[in-house]
Formats: structure tokens, C-alpha cells, sequence
């Protein structure tokens, strides 16, 4: 069997895989949070439980009304993204003048409410989600075993990044979010209705966690907690890539998930607190995060 | 000129602005006629950004009455003012950093037509041709003032508020912002104008309006500027 420093091939690029799965997870929702930071200033408590929402959507869909994977990997983003713009308007539009800490405060109200009210219907046990025929099974590559669903969640969230930064930084809608990011009374005052834009941002975060809750659906175990869990980790992300860096969200994302598979193989023990030792060192070094602008 | 005053094309009347509690407006009563180039003078601090700021609704703590084309603008939301027709260059300039020089100048949305082509403006601001893919805030602080004009003229807007435009500009840029200006006015832009360099505004104004602590004091005709001058300067001290 051939071995890099000691360990088998097999069993590195096993975690490197896990890794890279996590990694595209982190990188979508970090992404979705860059681009509400960016623009409305809130920091998105929320986002993990509407990642949640994104996979009990995607559950119900097929366990009530018979609506499968595929369908639901639109209505699922569609559904989790209208329900941000009703929240950014009837509620987050309110707090913009006052300290941004009501933001923040605000939802996290509202993932705790939403997270509560789901445990309350289904428990605190995960439900699981068949990955779709299509996908299901696997490919043997040689060197290892791949799981077709997860090489699936790789190819996508690549494209989803990608396509989401092309979309910021290549098109018409993108430039408004761009310059209303910098500077939003300008923006409004050339007469771009920037309350809109606000609304229509939040909206496309929330779709996108809600994306990445359908995705993570017959990965993880469908549960009102899979959000929390989560989210703690995408937030240190959000912090080594840079606050409001929509590119540093995405590679850092990627990154971010390869060092915690990396550290699964060479020292299991620190996996779980790896990410947030690149985070106090980044803060340290470069307190803007690896890509964010110096203040 | 006296009978296109006859009816404005804005008027503002005891406008009154507050930046939080401080009092910076203290009734401004003024009006701009279709086609005029009107400019307002004043020392710093008396409030004529704040003027324009507050003709424009980016203040929103004002009171008074403000009609532009017949229409109120106190009761409109602030991405409403552009389509109304009115168009503003900020004193600091605005130009985006993340967005190319093309990005800035395509930015604003056009609100009626008549607005000049890309490549009418492109004539006009030939540099910025040469650089359309640059970052905005690369270009020279002159090239950043001219971006900040040009991208108002797709627009189709009727009214131009310039804030400041030859505001830190070397002698040559300055020179040019003022052939652009005259070439607007030709066109019939009507403008609005706040400056300090008197020498630039003779060149274009039809009329001067001098702004003490907040209100207008005097308001005269261009053709009286030069008997002005030294009592101008003693008040605005430039």
C-alpha cells in the first residue's frame, strides 16, 4: 500500500474528500453571509437555521406532496429565499437605522425561534434523505471509492460559487450591489432603489443557505440542530476570509474544509478546534481576514 | 433671461435642514430657471452642500417646500429625486473603487430620454475612454470629477447639482471642466452650481445667489459680479 508520511493513501485522500465536502458547505454559506454582511451591515445569525430550513423544506416536500430531489433543489432555495425577503422586510429593514447590534440580536431571535419551533414538530433526532437514483451508488477512481452524491455536492457548489461571483462582479445587478455596498445614499440618490436591493440581497442569501440545505440533506442528517452545528464554523470562515470578501468567502470556504480533513488524518484529536486556531492566528496576523481590506 | 424666471424649473422656499439636532438650513428660498446656470457662493460652513444635499432628499430631516418640473419633491423617496430629473455630482465625487470606469459611468439608470450616447460622452471625456477598464478611484482626482459629471448625462436628467467641481484641480482640468460645463449649458442643461473659484463661475453663470448662516443674503445678476468682486471677497474672504 503506498503511504505518505506514514499514512495510507487511501485513508488521506478518504479525509481529503470529507474535507472538500465540508469545504464546498462552509464555502456556500460563507458565501450567503459575505453578501449580507457586505451590503446590509447585519451579521446573519440566522443563516444556519435557514440552511436548516433549506433541508426540512426539501424533506417535507418529498415526505408529503412526493416532490423529489430535483424539484426541490429549486423550490427549496426558492421557498427559504422568499421567506428572507418577508423577514428583511416586514422586520430587519426596521433595525437598519438603529445600532447594528439589533440586527444581529434580531436574528439571532429568529434562528433560535425557528430552530426551537422545529424541534418541537420533529425532535432532536436527524431524519434522512435518500440521495436521488441518479446519484446514488458510486465510482471506483482508481485510488478510492467515490461516492457519486458527493462528488455531485463537490461539481455543484463549485458552479454555485462561481456563478454567484460572476454574478456580482459581472453583471448590471451586481454592479448596484457593489457600489450600494459602498456607498448606498449615492446609489439611491442616481435613483436605484436601494431598500429594494437590500431586500433582494437578503433574499439571495437566504436561498443560498437554503441550497446549501437541500445539498447537505441526504449528507448529513436532516435535523432542526444540522444549522447551529454548523454555522459556528462558517462564521470562523467568514472571519480568516474577511468580512464582507466574497472571494475570500469562497476560497476560504474550500480551504478552510481541506485543513480540517488534513488535521483528521495527521492528528484527529484537533480536528474539531483546527479552524478555530487559523482564526485566532489570522487575527492576529491580519486582522482583516486573509482577503478583506485593511480598515 | 427675465421671462424664462417667470416659471422655474425649481423652486425652493424656506427650505430648512437639520443634521441631527443642529440647525444647518435657515430658510433658503431660491429658484432655478429651465436652461439657467445658477451658482451658489458663500463661506465654508454656511450651507450650500447642504443645500443641494437637501434639494436632492439625501437630507431627509428638512421642512419647507421644494417643486421641481411641477412637481413636490418633499414627499419623495430619495430614488425617486433622479427620476424626477435631477442629478447629482457629490463634492467628494462618489466614484465607486469596485467598479470599473465603465461600471461607473453605466451606474446611474436613465430617467427620461434625451440623455447623451457613450460615445457622445466618450467625445467629450476623451480620457476617460482611454480608460474605461481601470478601477474608478485609479483615475486622477480630474478624471474622477470628469467620471462624476459624465456619468449624470446618460441619464436624460434636467437638472445637474454640481457640488465643489474644480474643488483641489489644477489650473488646465479646471479649465476643461468649464468647457464641458458651457457645452452643457448650450445644450440646455440647467445647472446648479456651488463654487468657491468666482473666476470659473463668471465664465458660466447666468446668476449668483450669496449664502450667510444658512439662509441666501443676496442674490444679483452675472453682469454685476465684477462690481462685486471686492465686497465678495471680503465676505467669503477667497
Amino acid at each position: 500500500m503506498t503511504m505518505i508520511f506514514g499514512i495510507p493513501i487511501q485513508a488521506l485522500l478518504g479525509q481529503l474528500l470529507v474535507g472538500l465536502i465540508n469545504g464546498s458547505f462552509y464555502a456556500m454559506l460563507s458565501l450567503g453571509l459575505a453578501i449580507i454582511f457586505g451590503l446590509l451591515r447585519v451579521i446573519n445569525f440566522a443563516h444556519g437555521a435557514q440552511y436548516m430550513l433549506g433541508a426540512f423544506v426539501g424533506y417535507l416536500l418529498l415526505a408529503h406532496l412526493g416532490i423529489g430531489y430535483w424539484p426541490a433543489l429549486i423550490l427549496a432555495p426558492l421557498i427559504v429565499g422568499l421567506f428572507g425577503m418577508v423577514v428583511e422586510k416586514l422586520a430587519l429593514s426596521r433595525l437598519y437605522d438603529v445600532d447594528p447590534l439589533y440586527g444581529l440580536l434580531f436574528t439571532f431571535g429568529l434562528a433560535l425561534v425557528l430552530e426551537g419551533a422545529f424541534r418541537y414538530f420533529f425532535g432532536v433526532s436527524g431524519q434522512s434523505y435518500t440521495p436521488p437514483p441518479q446519484l446514488s451508488g458510486g465510482t471506483n477512481l482508481g485510488f478510492m471509492f467515490l461516492p457519486n452524491y458527493r462528488g455531485w455536492v463537490v461539481v455543484a457548489s463549485l458552479v454555485i460559487c462561481l456563478g454567484t461571483w460572476l454574478l456580482i462582479e459581472k453583471t448590471k445587478l451586481g454592479a448596484y450591489l457593489r457600489a450600494a455596498t459602498e456607498n448606498p445614499t449615492l446609489v439611491q440618490a442616481f435613483g436605484v432603489n436601494v431598500p429594494l436591493l437590500l431586500t433582494l440581497t437578503y433574499g439571495i442569501g437566504s436561498a443560498l443557505a437554503g441550497l446549501a440545505g437541500i445539498m447537505a440533506a441526504p449528507v448529513y442528517q436532516v435535523s432542526p440542530l444540522m444549522g447551529s452545528n454548523l454555522i459556528i464554523v462558517v462564521f470562523a470562515v467568514v472571519v480568516v476570509g474577511g468580512m464582507g470578501s466574497i472571494l475570500g468567502a469562497i476560497v476560504t470556504g474550500y480551504m478552510l474544509g481541506l485543513a480540517e480533513g488534513l488535521t483528521k488524518v495527521f492528528y484527529p484529536e484537533a480536528s474539531n478546534i483546527v479552524i478555530f486556531v487559523i482564526m485566532a492566528i489570522v487575527l492576529l496576523v491580519r486582522p482583516a481576514g486573509l482577503f478583506g481590506k485593511d480598515a | 433671461m427675465t421671462d424664462n424666471r417667470a416659471k422655474p424649473l425649481l423652486s425652493v422656499r424656506d427650505l430648512h435642514a437639520w443634521y441631527g439636532e443642529s440647525h444647518a438650513l435657515h430658510g433658503v428660498s431660491l429658484d432655478v430657471a429651465e436652461g439657467e446656470t445658477v451658482t451658489l457662493l458663500g463661506r465654508n460652513g454656511v450651507g450650500k452642500t447642504t443645500t443641494l444635499r437637501a434639494i436632492m432628499g439625501i437630507i431627509r430631516k428638512r421642512k419647507g417646500a421644494i417643486a421641481f418640473d411641477g412637481r413636490d419633491l418633499m414627499q419623495m423617496p430619495l430614488h425617486r429625486t433622479a427620476h424626477a430629473g435631477l442629478g447629482f455630482v457629490p463634492e467628494e465625487r462618489g466614484i465607486f473603487a469596485t467598479l470599473s470606469v465603465d461600471e461607473n459611468l453605466l451606474l446611474p439608470p436613465i430617467v427620461s430620454p434625451g440623455g447623451m450616447g457613450v460615445e457622445e460622452i466618450f467625445d467629450l471625456f476623451p480620457n476617460l475612454k482611454e480608460r474605461r477598464n481601470s478601477q474608478g478611484t485609479k483615475l486622477s482626482g480630474g478624471e474622477q470629477q470628469m467620471l462624476a459629471i459624465a456619468r449624470m448625462l446618460r441619464t436624460g436628467v434636467k437638472l445637474l447639482l454640481l457640488d465643489e467641481p474644480t474643488e483641489g484641480l489644477a489650473p488646465v482640468i479646471v479649465e476643461r471642466i468649464g468647457e464641458v460645463l458651457a457645452t452643457l449649458k448650450a445644450r440646455g442643461m440647467t445647472i446648479l452650481l456651488v463654487e468657491q473659484n468666482f473666476r470659473f463661475a463668471s465664465r458660466i453663470a447666468d446668476r449668483f445667489y450669496l449664502m450667510e448662516h444658512g439662509r441666501i443674503a443676496t442674490e444679483f445678476p452675472a453682469a454685476e459680479l465684477e462690481e462685486r468682486m471686492e465686497v465678495l471677497h471680503e465676505v467669503i474672504g477667497v
